[in-house]
């Protein structure tokens, strides 16, 4: 299988703290393992706490691309928080671009400031899914607290990732890097996470 | 990252691979498997640890600093295993001081710092060219284009001239280990220091590297008799020609590369990540066949001839390269010098404006491959505009919607919170229109709604209390304000202690508070003087700052920033006093204790609150802005996210209805995450 674009690009968005650097560092030691030339391009650092943090995975079979995805090229977006999917799909969007979301909100200091709105709920996803070629909600906070720890959001949506098969690689690889990263209880919980996304996505 | 499931293979290994794993690097050590030809992912820090190894380092010394905080601790946690001596320094100028005492000892030694640290290690740098060195010696620093983890955009590469020490550029992770290599050879070949300059985009950037072999180190370090290493200016020009003796090496680099058309229309001059966006505007345009691309690697000095014999190729230039445009001006120098060879020439690049400024959200000087194809196709007039199609079509067909922007903020019972919330009430309260000043760590969102804007000015590390201690002595010229220095436990080891020592010499009336989280926390919880632990995970005896300040012979008081009430009353009665005086404020920061220790239930008994009725204005949540005192909209009333709540009740002691409960049973931390 070849990938339907290359270098085929994926952002991973979210807020500072919900595990963004773990679910990029899942997906490219995967793709890496497999032969792929990968890169990763994060914001990260205690200044980005609660703050917007995206991952940019670049992947090729071809050659070692830069660590940023230009502006409309990302294919693929993996969200940890609907906002910040639309915030990123505006700017990155490919006119392509499926898109792979928990829908739980995650309020800005902001907004419990009182100082602006959160979107409503509807409006803000019925606008991704106009942007978007392809949208598939996770409930992934549901799932991860149901796999043991709320936490795990970012594991069940790197399951979800693998179970939508948008990409050619094989789900054994992803949990070759889950058990290569966790061990033990955490590894169960961490299985669990991932499992339940990657059904939640078929 | 303690929030976000990250979580470690190898924990039973040791706090220091956990405390790694913490901060965003996890799975397995790769940076110190012993399979040469091996592929796998590293970051660039992981990278530039790994070229360590493969050259043989047996000193590394750091003060911890975005993006680069992490090169150290990769090291440091393979240190008993390969040998190697690690540790976290005071500051950068006494890292780089340790870091000579190997190489004067023949050993090859590392010195890691960000760009701002290697102002604070100047004054030393720039006598290394003059005493020499010995063993191999390489400075790694870091520069952050884009401003995403600094309070400034600073090109450290202005600063290998005045310092007479070469300066290389590697274009991303697999480069920045081999260079780092390199490095150490052209170190000891030319007996100068080297710079390595890196950039967030390498620093925190991920991918494949192919590993090389592990070189143990020379051995023994030994001081030799018959040297000396002293710096006087008469050794001036045997500096120049270590310089000059560098050329042939420069020139023969394999870090410098053209490629492309044999006579281009264009040439692209590029250093580091900005290689990578080069290429790829070619790629994006297509224009393989009209340009050259040229990536220099030997920053400073210039390879000349080699710079030469590219110019030759084409009658225009465009620059692409991070922060200023240092390789453009020092190109144009070349360029002028040997015009009747070369000219004329035409250069694109920041100073013509064809190579534009891109302000981002803290600053201007990154790079990305749509700053570069825009600039390429400019400058071959061919049309292009960045971003999707039918996405920017559709956008505008959507209906309008605000999209609140994330701040940072203090984590939830974050104690500078608390502090801040306490300065700021005195200040109030005093009414003399008080002025608190801050500097560098997490408390510089002192600056921000999250710490209510009580920040007054930001500089470098120590510098708040610089500069309280001069408004301190203004005083006698009628400035009845008074000054607040906040500074954090490990920024004041690194630069309070003189401007503290100056405060108590010259009498100023100023008041230093001192935030003792117990831990360097903006970098990621790196040891300090105070911690009473080294780099490499072995105890030692701390040094308490209330046994300093005492030493000093300056008033001190001790306070706990969650008793806001007590110490906002200590803060008005320190005001009234005297001369300097020091409150030092110790808690735990919140993230650290919330992984070790167990904590309190917190919770909204809402048959207490009164909700929007009370007039508190929403105190817990709007105005005291912690993240974790929400907002229920069905009830009307304030509620607690218990996911983010540490337990630390300051908001139960600020409710006026007292509505906020902490339970006195503790509960435990899960464990797991």
């Amino acid at each position: 299988m070849t990938l339907d674009f290359d270098p085929l690009n994926i952002i991973v968005s979210g807020v500072g703290g919900q595990g963004n650097i773990l679910a990029s560092d899942l997906i490219s030691r995967a793709f890496c393992e497999e032969g792929y030339f990968v890169s990763v391009g994060e914001t990260y650092g205690a200044t980005q706490r609660g703050g917007s943090v995206v991952s940019h995975i670049r992947l090729s079979r071809r050659r070692a691309y830069g660590p940023l995805i230009p502006l409309g090229e990302s294919h693929i977006i993996i969200g940890f928080e609907p906002l910040e999917v639309y915030r990123i799909s505006r700017e990155y969007g490919h006119d392509a671009m499926r898109v792979i979301m928990n829908d739980r909100p995650f309020y800005p200091l902001d907004v419990l400031r009182q100082q602006n709105d959160y979107p409503d709920m509807e409006q803000l996803v019925s606008c991704i899914r106009r942007l978007a070629a392809d949208l598939k909600i996770i409930k992934g906070t549901d799932l991860a607290k149901k796999a043991g720890h709320a936490q795990t959001q970012n594991v069940v949506m790197v399951g979800a990732f693998a179970g939508s098969h948008w990409v050619p690689l094989g789900k054994e690889r992803f949990s070759k890097a889950l058990e290569e990263t966790f061990s033990d209880a955490k590894l169960e919980v961490n299985r669990r996470a991932f499992e339940s996304g990657y059904q939640a996505a078929l | 990252m303690a929030w976000g499931g990250a979580s470690s293979l190898e924990e039973k290994s040791g706090t220091l691979t956990l405390r790694l794993r913490e901060k965003g690097i996890m799975a397995k050590l790769y940076w110190n498997l012993d399979q040469p030809g091996k592929r796998c992912m590293l970051s660039g820090n992981e990278a530039a640890a790994r070229g360590a190894l493969e050259s043989g380092v047996q000193v590394i010394t750091s003060y911890p600093g975005s993006p680069s905080v992490q090169i150290l601790e990769c090291l440091a946690a393979v240190g008993h295993e390969r040998g190697i001596y690690a540790e976290w320094s005071i500051n950068e100028k006494v890292a780089l001081e340790i870091a000579a005492a190997g190489s004067f000892s023949g050993i090859r030694a590392l010195s890691v710092m960000k760009a701002d640290g290697l102002n604070v290690a100047l004054d030393f740098l720039t006598t290394l060219h003059l005493s020499g060195i010995d063993g191999g010696m390489v400075i790694l620093v870091s520069d952050d284009p884009g401003a995403h983890s600094s309070v400034k955009e600073e090109d450290s590469r202005y600063l290998a001239p005045p310092a007479h020490v070469p300066l290389l550029e590697p274009t991303g992770p697999q480069d920045t280990k081999d260079i780092l290599i390199w490095a150490f050879d052209i170190s000891e070949k030319v007996g100068l220091p080297v710079i390595v300059r890196l950039t967030t985009r390498i620093c925190h950037a991920r991918a494949t590297v192919t590993l090389g072999r592990i070189r143990t180190g020379k051995g023994s370090p030994r001081f030799p008799v018959e040297t000396r290493f002293i710096t006087a200016g008469r050794f001036h020009p045997d500096a120049h020609k270590k310089l000059d003796l560098l050329q042939d090496q420069f020139e023969a680099s394999p870090f410098n590369l053209y490629t492309g058309a044999e006579e281009p229309e264009l040439i692209v001059f590029t250093s580091g990540v900005s290689h990578a966006y080069a290429l790829e505007a070619v790629e994006r345009l297509d224009v393989g066949e009209r340009i050259g691309v040229f990536k220099i690697g030997t920053v400073w000095p210039l390879p000349e001839g080699l710079v030469l014999k590219v110019l030759k190729r084409s009658e225009r230039v465009v620059f692409f390269e991070e922060i200023e445009p240092f390789l453009e001006d020092q190109t144009k120098i070349l360029a002028a010098q040997h015009w009747d060879d070369v000219g004329p020439l035409t250069f694109l690049g920041k100073r013509s404006g064809d190579v534009p400024w891109v302000m981002k959200p803290r600053g201007m000087g990154e790079m990305d491959p749509d700053i570069t194809t825009q600039a390429l196709a400019k400058a071959l007039d061919i049309p292009f505009k960045p971003g999707a199609v039918r996405i920017k079509e559709e956008i505008k067909r959507l209906p309008e919607m605000d999209l609140p922007l994330r701040f940072p903020t203090l984590c939830p019972g974050c104690p500078h919170r608390a502090s801040y919330w306490a300065i700021k009430t005195a200040l109030e309260l005093d009414g003399r229109e008080g002025v608190a000043l801050g500097d560098i760590g997490c408390y510089a969102l002192g600056v921000l709604p999250t710490g209510y804007g009580t920040i007054r000015t930001v500089h470098s590390m120590g510098s708040g209390l610089g500069i309280a201690s001069g408004l301190g002595k203004l005083k006698e010229m009628g400035l009845d304000q008074p000054a607040i220095a906040v500074i954090g436990d490990s920024t004041f080891y690194h630069a309070g202690i003189p401007p503290l020592i100056n405060a108590k010499n010259t009498h100023s009336q100023c008041l230093c508070i001192i935030l003792d989280n117990d831990t360097t926390a903006m970098t990621g919880h790196q040891p300090h003087p105070g911690s009473g632990l080294t780099a490499m995970g072995e105890a030692t005896p701390p040094v308490p700052v209330a046994e300093l300040v005492r030493g000093l012979e300056i008033p001190l008081t001790i306070g706990d920033p969650y008793q806001v009430e007590e110490v906002i009353q200590t803060i008005l009665g320190l005001l009234g006093k005297g001369g300097p005086q020091v409150l030092l404020l110790q808690r735990e920061c919140a993230l650290k204790a919330g992984r070790e220790q167990v904590f309190p239930r917190v919770y909204v008994d809402q048959e207490q609150c009164l909700g929007d009725a009370c007039g508190c204005s929403r105190l817990c949540g709007r105005v005291f802005s912690c993240p974790a005192n929400i907002w229920d909209e069905e009830a009307g009333k304030a509620m607690i996210d218990d996911v983010l709540c540490m337990g630390c009740g300051v908001c139960a002691s600020l409710c006026p209805e007292k509505a906020i409960v902490v339970e006195s049973e503790r509960r435990k931390n899960d464990p797991g995450f």
